[in-house]
């Protein structure tokens, strides 16, 4: 189970993050729900952590951060080190994580998009002296999370599915030389 | 076990190095004040892309709208052609008054330039990520003559402000954005308040005023506000909403209440840039 970071897995992993970006930015506003949109970002880096290891996870979480931080930053440099831990943090659960397996990733993504509402509002909201976070929790952080399961569920498998692809393609490769 | 144990510290450092080097940039960017090179290329980057696929959302949105039935289109549009009519009524005794409006300006020599400011159109590409942000990004930057602190216009009411420009796009904060503060003019009596943009506020569809002077002058529900004349950031007289709800407050001194936005800032699509900013204008003047 060595992975090797190839120049191929690189290009389609950074390729991926940018489609979800620019979809995250340019498609889901127009598909909101009670003023919601999902969070595509959170779902790829905590994909990427369990699936790839905290490496992977860190790697990709800094990258999406910097698109982020880059084009909306509101709070300056807040997206980039906020991804960057959370890939690693998922990377922890790699040791437990199966492919067969939907449970532990929805639930890991839920916790994630959660993990981010609650750290979002306690620095830009709290710190700036706005304490309605009952308000806040109900309207914007757990119908995030919500959503964002939802849209999970169908970002997921493909996520996996492409990382098989890439998997036994490089294996075949592999084999070539032995 | 021992090529484990060297893997997972090299992870740590790695963990370290990108959180030093977020760091670093978050210093560049705040010293810099938000003029780095890498915002350039993230913005000529990725602007084509997010011009195509917001076009698909639009399209999406607008299927959305195409499941409303014919009889309630067959309603609104009776409604409308009634509104015309009385508008078309409203319409020439308004061009009277603009007539002697002229003259009486003229005599009086007053400038006139808050009128009618120079505007660019522009199309919204991109919305913030985040659900707790209202800001946007247009297609049009400084070559199309757009500076920061412009304001935006969306129909006929106001938006928002420019607080970024790169050479093709620009970063417009929304009035409604949590640390949003603006001084506002009640139409009819020409007192000042303050206006204060609340993502609490937004979700039920108005904005807060507040400090508005409890004197004898009667401001009523449906009165209009628009951005005052003491405003450091916005040009006079852009038209921000109506007031729904206007109560005294407890020191007696003051009224607040809310204000109905007259900007549907849920459907934002494309936008008016005012290219002359507040500053220009107090600027001219000085110098004439």
């Amino acid at each position: 189970m060595k992975k090797r970071f190839n120049v191929k897995r690189i290009l389609i992993t950074g390729l991926i993050v940018f489609v979800c970006y620019i979809l995250q930015t340019c498609l889901f506003p127009h598909l909101t729900f009670a003023r919601i949109k999902p969070n595509l970002l959170v779902i790829l880096v905590s994909a990427y952590g369990f699936m790839g290891g905290k490496r992977t996870g860190m790697l990709v979480g800094f990258f999406a951060g910097f698109l982020l931080d880059n084009t909306f930053g509101t709070v300056a440099g807040f997206h980039m080190i906020f991804y960057t831990l959370l890939g690693y943090i998922n990377g922890i659960f790699s040791r437990i994580f199966f492919d067969d397996d939907i449970k532990l990733p929805i639930i890991l993504i839920s916790l994630s998009d959660l993990a981010y509402g609650l750290v979002f509002y306690f620095i830009a909201f709290m710190l700036a002296g706005d304490f309605r976070f009952g308000y806040y929790l109900l309207r914007i952080i757990l119908p995030e999370t919500i959503y964002t399961m939802v849209i999970a569920i169908v970002l997921y498998p493909i996520i996996l599915y492409i990382s098989h692809r890439l998997a036994s393609a490089e294996q075949r490769s592999a084999s070539r030389f032995v | 076990m021992e090529k484990k144990n060297r893997h997972r510290v090299k992870s740590k450092y790695w963990l370290l190095i990108l959180i030093l080097v977020s760091l670093l940039i978050i210093t560049v960017d705040s010293v810099t004040g938000g003029k780095t090179p890498l915002r350039y290329l993230t913005a000529y980057t990725v602007l084509p892309f997010q011009e195509g696929v917001s076009k698909i959302g639009k399209w999406t949105s607008d299927l959305k709208d195409n499941f409303q039935t014919l009889e309630e289109l067959q309603k609104k549009n009776q409604h409308l052609e009634a509104q015309v009519e009385e508008l078309k009524n409203e319409n020439t005794t308004l061009r009277q008054d603009t007539f002697e409006l002229e003259r009486l300006r003229e005599l009086f020599k007053l400038d006139d330039n808050y009128l009618d400011y120079e505007k660019v159109g522009a199309r919204v590409i991109a919305n913030n990520s985040s659900n707790w942000y209202a800001d946007f990004t247009i297609d049009k930057g400084s070559n199309d003559g757009i500076k920061v602190n412009a304001n935006v216009l969306a129909g006929q009411g106001l938006v928002g402000i420019v607080t970024e420009v790169t050479p093709n796009t620009a970063r417009v904060e929304t009035i409604i954005a949590n640390n949003m503060n603006i001084s506002g003019m009640v139409l009819t009596t020409s007192d000042t308040c303050v206006i204060r943009g609340d993502l609490q506020d937004i979700a039920s569809g108005k904005i807060r005023f507040e400090k508005l002077a409890n004197n004898d002058n009667e401001v009523k529900i449906g009165d209009e506000v628009v951005t005052s004349h003491i405003s450091p950031y916005f040009v006079q007289g852009l038209l921000i909403g109506k007031i729904s709800e206007i109560e005294v407050d407890a020191n007696n001194l003051t009224r607040s209440g809310y204000i109905t936005p007259v900007a549907d800032f849920s459907t934002l699509y494309e936008v008016l840039v005012i290219t002359e900013t507040k500053e220009d204008l107090v600027g001219s003047k000085e110098s004439e």
